[in-house]
């Protein structure tokens, strides 16, 4: 057994990513090797999606310097490296936020994203829970320094349930593997060139598909929103639940996004990194809307960072639904300590 | 005279037949080739030569070519980048409308030196004629055997198609090219991987230029050897410039690396001077991809030598004073010619080509354009010049593909080397909208190197 063990250890690669030692899987990513460590190291990434195949490479923001290229060749990479496409070699060493020109380049990419977003925050229904409102604060400039008009775009219905708002893509292309990979007929896609390329359902055809709702949660982005939540409420007002439901097309695990005891919104369930876990079908995310069609985990972790935490749970009484179910009491039991208290 | 290795019969009536280019003395590379040489022989010919890629990176051809992978049972594909549409390059077009056995030949005995069994001919779209034109040579080789089955009586076999574009600058790249070959959106690839191990249809596959492919033939004809012979240093054989801009003779001239600028420009041979009696003011060497340089740092070296037409010459001094050869685009600007404006459409020709898959091009690229644009049109700031070297700064080296790196150097070395004529260009609005800045200092001696 230790001998296999050993073994197992042997075959892996070290790499340091900011001065901490990492060892993984020959193929690894430096983005997943950095995420294996966690923290602060971890690059953003707009446009990677570690269950899409193909994704990734096109936003830039993960760019990170490799100082050492491996121990073979320990030469350091000329250029820049995109850290979602660029696999990790024994005994790489790669220079993320310790690397002021990775710093720089990170704050000059997350303003061009920023130059032709309309930055419409306040109407967003992403806003609080957007990748690139965290990308903008954690590493972005205070202000622009671009002075134009910004490109603009008709909105578009893709289906009944989900809403197009080119406007505000980034062109990460995550919607188009979505579509290519969950969804079985290709009728997604990108048109056009340059800063005029759009996503498009082909003619504006609508994706029939059972898992199409999909591009809703990959989206990085208010591009892609669900029409049944459309500003119904902001998310950090509302509470996340996690639960789950004997489905016959997916594995029925999800997150419910309560306002008091209306279900507002169904979303599949997303891990620290904002990716989701299962990708889940139509039926459960936009006509499972009573809390009977449910059954509940739990509420949802979030992290202490998060809008959505800091704004509900300090503040606002626990929803009508926790109070009557004993075990999302039992859950937020600090919830109820510090509602009494106000 | 220099010698002309690929234009050197371009003025035989009837040259684009197989039957006047046999006569003058055509295919003879590939009899030589398949009949007496081995596919590595071929491949260490060209390694000797020194040739080094003319589609714009100057990578050398013989060491692209050794990187191929060989897997057993897989098939390898060359693809010949036809798809030039540089601004301010014109050569591969101009041989391939009069010349286009040359290519097919070299492409013959490329494929033979790589094990291709089926090859390409990436046609930019809008060549229609072109396309035509090597359809038709591409036919008359096949019936004098030189193509299909069994070539020679060798019993390697060769299939060539023409291929022709959509017509997008970003297809000229060469994962873009594959990808759109294989039928897809012409977007670039992550790489790696690199071709040579999985490109076409993922297969291992050399793209080369037309004039790299054209090449071969000589150096095959006349030994590898003989080729690094002609030219200087490290750029060896003779290279086709476009020679566009205010000249007296614009076209297309072969010369032997190694040629000087002055010369070049000058002499009676080449461009036979500047149009109109007019002076120098700047070039841009080699496509507009490339750094443009004031005629001061473009005939001299900044020692006080004389600047040379070749890979290391005209790269001298780095980007600091020092511009590329690129693929041979020789755009030359005389004293009247505003470089504002020049700066601005090649900015707008970068904006409208971007792909739009990465965010620092498909972004970067259209705010600089509007910056020029404003300049141009004396709306311009201070700042504007500041803001416009950072923004390149920004796209450079951040991009999947070069195109990132080809948008931001004409504009970071305009503003470098032309800062004080944009700024005369923010002082004086309603006069820069009439009237140019003229050629100020731009062709003043270089002063003396301080010790």
């Amino acid at each position: 057994m230790n001998i296999l063990n050993f073994l197992k250890l042997s075959e892996k690669v070290k790499v340091t990513i900011d001065g901490m030692p990492v060892e993984v899987e020959p193929g690894t990513s430096i983005l997943n090797a950095a995420r294996q460590i966690g923290g602060d190291i971890v690059p953003p990434a707009m446009c990677y999606y570690s269950k899409l195949e193909g994704s990734g490479g096109k936003c830039r923001t993960c760019l990170v310097k490799v100082s050492k290229g491996s121990e073979k060749d320990p030469r350091p990479m000329p250029k820049l490296v995109a850290s979602c496409r660029t696999n990790v070699m024994d005994g790489m060493e790669v220079q993320n936020i310790t690397s002021p020109e990775v710093v720089e380049a990170r704050r000059g990419i997350v303003e061009m994203l920023l130059i032709n977003h309309p930055l419409d925050c306040p109407v967003c229904d992403q806003a609080g829970e957007c990748h690139l409102q965290d990308l903008a604060y954690e590493h972005g400039a205070e202000a622009t320094r671009y002075e134009f008009d910004r490109r603009t775009f008709d909105r578009i219905d893709i289906g009944d349930k989900i809403q197009l708002h080119m406007t505000r893509c980034i062109l990460c292309y995550r919607c188009v593997f979505v579509a290519d990979q969950i969804t079985e007929n290709r009728v997604h896609g990108i048109l056009g060139r340059g800063d005029h390329a759009e996503i498009s359902t082909y003619i504006e055809k609508a994706i029939d598909n059972d898992f199409s709702g999909n591009v809703i949660d990959v989206c990085p982005v208010g591009a892609l929103t669900d029409k049944t939540f459309r500003f119904k409420n902001r998310v950090w007002f509302t509470k996340p639940v996690e639960a789950h439901r004997d489905c016959p097309t997916c594995s029925g695990k999800t997150t419910l996004w309560y306002k008091g005891e209306e279900v507002l919104r169904v979303t599949a369930r997303k891990d620290e990194f904002g990716e989701v876990e299962e990708f889940i079908c139509n039926t459960c995310r936009f006509d499972k809307k009573e809390t009977k069609d449910w059954v509940i985990e739990g509420p949802k972790k979030v992290s202490r960072q998060s809008v959505i935490n800091s704004n509900h749970y300090d503040q606002l009484q626990p929803a009508q639904v926790v109070k009557k179910n004993l075990e999302l009491m039992e859950a937020n039991k600090e919830q109820f300590e510090r509602a009494t208290k106000f | 005279m220099g010698r002309k290795l690929l234009l050197e019969h371009i003025n035989v009536p009837g040259i684009n037949t197989l039957e006047v280019y046999r006569k003058t003395g055509g295919y003879r590379a590939v009899e030589k080739a398949i009949k007496t040489m081995s596919t590595d022989e071929v491949v260490e010919e060209v390694k000797k030569s020194g040739l080094r890629g003319r589609g714009g990176a100057g990578f050398p051809t013989g060491m692209k070519w050794s990187f191929l992978a060989k897997p057993e049972g897989v098939a390898r594909y060359l693809v010949c980048n036809a798809d030039e549409s540089e601004p301010g390059t014109f050569k591969d077009r101009y041989l391939m409308t009069n010349i286009p056995h040359a290519l097919i030949e070299g492409m013959i005995v490329s494929s033979y030196a790589l094990g291709a069994n089926t090859s390409y001919i990436y046609v930019r779209g809008e060549m229609m004629p072109q396309i035509r034109i090597l359809e038709k040579a591409i036919a008359e080789a096949k019936a004098a055997g030189f193509l299909g089955k069994n070539i020679l009586g060798s019993g390697y076999d060769l299939e060539l198609y023409v291929q022709p574009g959509g017509g997008a600058y970003i297809c000229g790249e060469e994962t873009a090219l594959l990808e759109s070959l294989e039928g897809k959106r012409g977007n670039p690839r992550i790489k790696p991987p690199f071709p040579a191990i999985a490109g076409l249809y993922g297969c291992p596959t050399v793209v080369n230029n037309v004039e790299s492919i054209a090449a071969v033939v000589p150096i095959i004809n006349d030994g590898g050897e003989e080729y690094a012979k002609i030219g200087i240093g490290r750029s060896t054989g003779t290279k086709l410039i476009s020679a566009s801009g205010n000249i007296n003779k614009p076209g297309v001239y072969e010369i032997e690396l190694g040629v000087s600028v002055e010369d070049f420009i000058y002499s009676e041979e080449y461009c036979g001077g500047i149009a109109n009696g007019k002076r120098l003011k700047a070039v841009v060497a080699g496509g507009s991809s490339v750094p443009i340089l004031p005629a001061n740092l473009i005939l001299n070296l900044v020692n006080g030598d004389k600047r040379l037409m070749s890979y290391e010459s005209l790269s001298e001094g780095g980007f600091t004073t020092g511009t590329m050869l690129g693929s041979g685009g020789f755009v030359v600007l005389d004293e009247d010619q505003c470089i504002v404006r020049n700066t601005w459409n090649f900015s707008r020709f970068y904006h409208h080509e971007s792909c739009g898959q990465c965010s620092p091009c498909r972004e970067g690229t259209g705010w600089m354009e509007k910056v020029l644009h404003r300049l141009e049109n004396g709306h311009g700031k201070m700042s504007d010049m500041d803001l416009l070297v950072d923004v390149s700064k920004k796209i450079e080296g951040n991009t999947i593909c070069p195109l990132g790196d080809a948008a931001a150097w004409p504009v970071a070395s305009a503003i470098r080397h032309f800062r004080d004529e944009f700024e005369w260009h923010v002082r004086n609005p309603t006069l820069a909208v009439k009237e140019n800045f003229g050629l100020a200092h731009y062709a003043d001696p270089l002063p003396e190197l301080v010790s």
